[in-house]
């Protein structure tokens, strides 16, 4: 019984070599954010050109724009990027299944369900609440509803440790369609001021980023992102499915718990923020799978420096192209992640219904 | 030892088995055989817990409900029919989760051990979705050998849980396959497995239960189990029994007619 007679061509050739030692990628993506956040900060509608920030004095106006509103805008980016691209590769990992995206399959709908029921029905509130909660509401508010869309996702399309890609974005189509209608019922009901915050935080792009804005949502994402650590070796074994996962010692239910708090406080505090921003979750991990392997002890860290890093230059590349106006960031994530999604889409269409 | 009283479990509304008591040994292979839809895979998921219903399963000692999954882990190894893989790991990652869970998690060297068992350490850089379905077969068994690799720890015997390890092989991989079972077994390690094929089982198990509509209809050593007229009776079949060369028992399935 020899190796070689058992040898049938391979399909594919064997990829892992081809992978890429993980602390040179890091080292890339560290570079590429730092280029980035320097490019964010320095370039703009405004004439400050990039060498000048550290070359001259500058005068308060030019202090006012880097210090209140392009620095917040840097790092609400950051922020945002990172727990989106997270969240994708936590939901990859709990729905076994690459194509899942928090934007693509209804938890960005439930969050944003969730903030415009904050942002109009808010002020029904009991007082206290209302300022114990402050500019946190808002972000509150998101999660909870992102929470709920994944726990009902999780139901509907989750059985006996599979999941029907089918299914998951369909039910991802229904609960968007729905927390649209509620959606719609709550802009109906909301009077001028709620329109006027309404319309400003559906924009889906980080153009009212405001210090206060970034100390309600930080919070929110970096509590979410303390969780991932102790989910990554879980999330590994549940690649073989559930029964295999417990079989390898790790607490499922715990695991399954803990990545659906961390998505829907990421998620949910990021399009409280920014409105919603698609495909980083998609395109983020999948690029990182291919470049370091589907490991998710460095896969969820490094989508964080990677998805900050992209949403960072996206936002910028927004801001150039058509200055002084802005292009919104949605349509060049879309620009950049339906091709990716499509790609994935093909290449897995033999195996769809794993 | 392994002892499980009473088991039952409903699939769908449906009782698919009642009232069976199991036993197994360490130091010994322990078939589950019987017909499709006997039961077989359903008793196997009661022993390890995957399956909820009534009943009592005791591991060495320790009812199987009071072991955290991370202790059992350490004391158990089960290998479900098929496992597919999610996203692209290596073989080498895929077993090394089985290592990393085990008893032996501190030792090196025993993923590369576990795969040279099923002769596949050529493989281990290829990603676990790029090979044959018997490959990933024999993949998932270096998985959880890996997982339980010294047959007895601390003087406590390792077991394994397979069902139908043999499925997906051609003959000379099946005999590979049963001499990794025999050899754990037989260095003090428990093995309770699922089998179809009754020559394999009459080759390697020293005990053997026959399963038929959800319950245990014989149980015993092979030569007791497999006669004619048990087996018959179970597979709704004629067959016929012989032995060769040196007191085996074989089948002959040319010699089978419809009942």
């Amino acid at each position: 019984m020899t190796e070689a007679s058992l040898a049938a061509p391979l399909p594919r050739a064997p990829r892992p070599g081809h992978r890429l030692p993980a602390a040179a990628v890091t080292a890339v993506l560290l570079v590429i954010l730092g280029l980035s956040a320097v490019a964010s900060l320095s370039l703009g509608a405004s004439g400050i050109r990039p060498w000048e920030i550290w070359s001259r004095d500058l005068s308060p106006s030019e202090r006012a724009i880097l210090f209140e509103i392009r620095l917040p805008r840097l790092l609400l980016g950051l922020l945002v990027g990172a727990g989106l691209a997270m969240s994708g590769a936590l939901m990859q990992g709990l729905f076994r299944n690459p194509l899942a995206d928090p934007g693509l399959v209804g938890v960005g709908a439930g969050a944003g369900l969730g903030a415009v029921l904050a942002i109009v029905l808010g002020g029904l509130l009991p007082l206290g609440l209302q300022t114990a909660l402050g500019t946190h509401l808002v972000p509150v508010s998101a999660f909870a509803g992102g929470w709920v869309a994944v726990l009902v996702l999780h139901r509907v399309a989750h059985l006996r440790g599979q999941t029907s890609i089918a299914t998951l974005l369909l039910a991802g189509i229904v609960l968007s369609a729905l927390a649209g209608a509620f959606t719609g019922i709550l802009i109906f009901i909301a009077d001028d001021a709620q329109l006027r915050d309404l319309t400003f935080w559906g924009l889906g792009s980080l153009a009212g980023a405001s210090w206060a804005k970034l100390m309600a949502a930080a919070p929110i994402v970096l509590a979410g992102m303390a969780l991932t650590p102790f989910l990554a070796r879980g999330l590994d074994a549940m690649a073989l499915g559930e029964a295999v996962a417990r079989h390898l010692g790790q607490p499922v239910e715990r695991i399954k718990r803990g990545a659906i708090l961390a998505v829907a406080a990421m998620t949910g505090a990021a399009v409280a923020v920014s409105g919603g921003i698609g495909f980083l979750g998609i395109v983020v991990p999948h690029i990182l799978r291919l470049a370091i392997g589907p490991g998710h002890r460095l896969l969820l860290p490094l989508s964080a420096l990677f998805g900050a890093a992209l949403l960072v230059a996206a936002d910028t590349i927004a801001r150039l192209v058509v200055a002084p106006a802005e292009l919104p960031i949605g349509i060049i994530m879309a620009l950049i992640g339906a091709p990716v999604f499509l790609w994935i889409l093909l290449a897995r269409r033999g195996q769809l219904e794993v | 030892m392994l002892l499980a009283e009473g088991l039952g479990a409903k699939l769908g509304g449906r009782s698919v088995l009642a009232g069976v008591d199991f036993e197994a040994r360490p130091g010994e292979i322990t078939a589950i055989v019987g017909p499709n839809g006997s039961g077989k895979t359903t008793l196997l998921r009661r022993l390890t817990g995957d399956l909820p219903g009534p009943g009592l399963v005791i591991l060495d000692g320790d009812p199987l409900a009071s072991l955290s999954p991370r202790v059992l882990a350490q004391r158990r190894a089960v290998l479900p029919q098929a496992t597919a893989v999610g996203f692209p790991f290596t073989l080498r990652e895929v077993v090394a989760m089985g290592h990393a869970a085990g008893a032996s998690a501190h030792l090196p060297g025993i993923v590369e051990a576990a795969l040279a068992e099923v002769g596949l350490l050529s493989k281990i850089d290829t990603p676990f979705q790029d090979m044959s379905g018997g490959e990933q077969a024999r993949g998932h068994l270096a998985r959880v050998r890996a997982q339980v690799w010294a047959p007895v720890h601390h003087g406590r015997p390792a077991w394994l849980f397979v069902d139908e390890p043999v499925a997906a092989l051609d003959i000379g991989h099946q005999l590979q396959v049963m001499g990794v079972l025999r050899r754990f077994a037989r260095a003090g390690g428990g093995v309770v497995a699922v089998m179809h094929d009754l020559n394999l089982t009459a080759m390697n198990a020293a005990r053997m239960v026959l399963m038929e509509g959800g319950r245990i209809t014989a149980a015993g050593r092979p030569p007791e189990v497999m006669t004619a007229p048990l087996l018959s009776r179970a597979y709704r079949c004629q067959l016929c029994l012989n032995t060769a060369p040196n007191e085996g028992i074989w089948l002959l399935p040319q010699a089978a007619s419809p009942a």
